[in-house]
């Protein structure tokens, strides 16, 4: 079975921004697991004939018109930020200190 | 040891470029829905839930920004692929709320072109072929602002705040293939290439390509290999690269570094760079956490491109004339000089030439006043000459008017003037400022004897035969006339006066 560790959960946690508890990283750390085996058992199959598939639906061309319509508000826009500041979005420190 | 001089570096290096230029289309819409593309606006007030990345969003692609793009490719002379998809580049960065981009991987919709560019050197004019790798769509990701630490830099800084507006926008890169065998002229040719591509994406009308603004932006790979060897070397890619000028200058700088580090046995690091315009130095890019590794795959909410070999056909008839060809026929056809044609080139004026000699102005004095006069009014307010209020239509007319002689040259002057003032049309400007020529040959004649009799001396060598020293008394007469005479007519009426033959 392959597995995820408790640490790879962590940074990808880290990197969405998502909080868990010690409890959450180990469980999916194992549920993880289970999903790269069920991912694997595909790539086991002979797919040579088997064009990659993108969409469920055999469509092309689907395109607009390049007609502008009203955007939100910037009160809308901003009402699910976490922080805004100056009618933007407020993120965290992205870099340190150079090195 | 030393830094390197240039001819140093060319005696022992062989540069190899590669260059990615990214070009923001001028629609109306973004790429993917309908929010307003405009530059300037305030912050986030063109997003919407599609370029807000808010769940549930459904992104759509503008079918403008498809035939641009192919439009590019056409007239750069590259394949046009029937079947290309999206996809998903991922990457954790604030500037792109979805936490990837769409873009373009392995299917891109143009591929396998190239564009042929000339430089003037010592030896003549020089011809390079550079070959385009691919040509693919992509959308623009938003402004960051760093708040805090010293320099408004990322580095040190405690907070960075976001506008979306340009999170969407329609964004073509143009990847060239390795560009070898440009030798030293390198600096030249990278600027000749952008430059070339600005004037057919110009031309084809589907960008703003103004570079200060962003809407075209270069990034220049360099690497150096030792002269004769067929082994490449570690590349850096420079960002930021906002003017043509600047594009000459970076890949000469990073040629001048990379020697430096070579001479002294050192390795040339393989990262992002980014040009300091004020210094023309490159600085070492924001350090990736982890190793670049954008885990691409087709994007499942957008549904292939496959457009119709007879539409590709439509759009290649309406391609424009190919500006490198353009230059050369008008260059033969209003008979320029070499001088004067670079520097219509330079001033960027070959467009507001070409339309106002198209309004059936001569092309001497349509390129006369552009480069002239109205060229240093630009200068002079700071502004690039096609915000002035002046049009084509305007120059035409007033060329027209100085041809039938209802304006001296000095007097157009002054109807530039108020027409860059906004007082209307020439005709207007003559009416309003009651600007005439004095063809009242009764006035002139008064005028005439009154610097005759002033400057007797003169007048007496013109009466002896002497005519150079008429000069002088013509000028008198139109200074006396303030400008408003027509000079030809003056000179007439002077010779009659003092019987010399016309
Ligand atoms: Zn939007």
């Amino acid at each position: 079975m392959s597995s995820l560790s408790r640490d790879d959960v962590a940074k990808l946690a880290g990197l969405a921004r998502i909080e868990m508890t010690e409890a959450e990283l180990v469980e999916l750390s194992s549920q993880f697991g289970l999903i790269l085996d069920a991912v694997a058992r595909v790539q086991e199959m002979d797919l040579s004939g088997v064009k990659a598939t993108s969409h469920p639906q055999p469509l092309e061309n689907v395109a607009r018109p390049d007609v502008v319509l009203p955007s939100l508000s910037p009160e809308d826009a901003l009402s699910g930020a976490p922080a805004q500041e100056e009618s933007r979005f407020r993120v965290p420190q992205i870099l340190g200190e150079a090195e | 040891m030393a830094l390197p001089t240039y001819d140093e570096v060319i005696a022992k290096w062989d540069p190899v470029l590669g260059l990615e230029v990214h070009v923001e289309l001028n629609t109306q819409s973004k790429m993917f829905c309908s929010c307003a593309t405009e530059f300037g606006g305030a912050p986030n007030t063109q997003t919407c839930p599609v370029c807000l990345a808010l769940p549930g969003a459904l992104p759509v692609v503008n079918e403008k920004a498809i035939e641009s793009t192919i439009l590019i490719g056409l007239a750069l002379n590259c394949k046009i692929a029937p079947y290309s998809r999206f996809a998903r580049k991922n990457y954790f960065y604030p500037d792109m709320p979805k936490n990837f981009q769409i873009s373009q991987y392995d299917e891109p919709i143009c591929f396998d072109g190239y564009v042929d560019v000339e430089i003037e050197t010592e030896e003549g004019p020089k011809q390079f072929r550079i070959e385009i790798e691919r040509v693919h769509m992509e959308e623009d990701t938003g402004k960051s602002l760093h708040v805090g630490g010293a320099t408004g830099r990322i580095h040190g800084a405690d907070y960075s705040l976001l506008d979306y507006n340009r999170a969407g926008i329609p964004l073509v890169e143009i990847v060239t293939k390795i560009v070898p065998g440009t030798g030293k002229y390198a600096p030249e040719v990278a600027k000749a290439y952008v430059a070339e591509l600005r004037d057919i994406l110009r031309g084809l009308k589907v960008s703003d390509v103004k570079m200060e603004q962003g809407s075209l932006r270069c990034d220049a790979n360099v690497s150096l290999k030792p002269i004769g060897s067929d082994v490449l070397g570690t590349r850096s890619e420079t960002k930021n690269v906002n003017s043509l000028r600047s594009v000459e200058r970076a890949i000469r700088g990073e040629m001048i570094r990379h020697a430096e580090l070579l001479n002294d046995g050192k390795k040339v690091k393989q990262e992002t760079r980014h040009f300091q315009e004020d210094t023309g130095l490159t600085r070492s890019g924001r350090s990736k956490e982890q190793a670049e590794d954008y885990r691409y795959f087709p994007d499942p909410d957008l549904v292939p491109v496959t457009p119709l070999a007879s539409w590709i056909e439509e759009l290649r008839a309406t391609l424009p004339e190919r500006p490198s060809l353009r230059r050369k026929r008008i260059k033969e056809e209003w008979n320029v000089p070499d001088k004067e044609m670079a520097a219509m080139i330079n001033a960027d004026v070959l467009d507001i030439v070409e339309a106002t000699v198209l309004l059936g102005a001569d092309p001497t004095k349509a390129r006369t006043w552009w480069l002239g006069e109205i060229s240093r009014i630009a200068n002079e307010k700071e502004l690039p000459i096609a915000d002035l209020a002046i049009t084509p239509a305007h120059v035409a007319e007033l060329v027209e008017l100085v041809a039938k002689g209802d304006l001296t040259d000095k007097l157009a002057r002054q109807v530039v003037e108020g027409v860059v003032a906004g007082e209307g049309t020439p005709s207007e400007v003559v009416a309003k400022r009651g600007i005439k020529v004095v063809n009242d040959d009764g006035a002139l004649m008064a005028a005439i004897e009154k610097v005759c009799a002033e400057q007797a001396e003169t007048a007496e060598k013109v009466r002896g035969g002497h005519l150079p020293a008429a000069g002088a008394l013509i000028g008198a007469v139109m200074k006396e006339t303030k400008g408003q005479a027509d000079a030809a007519r003056v000179r007439e009426l002077l010779l009659g006066h003092l019987g010399q033959p016309i």
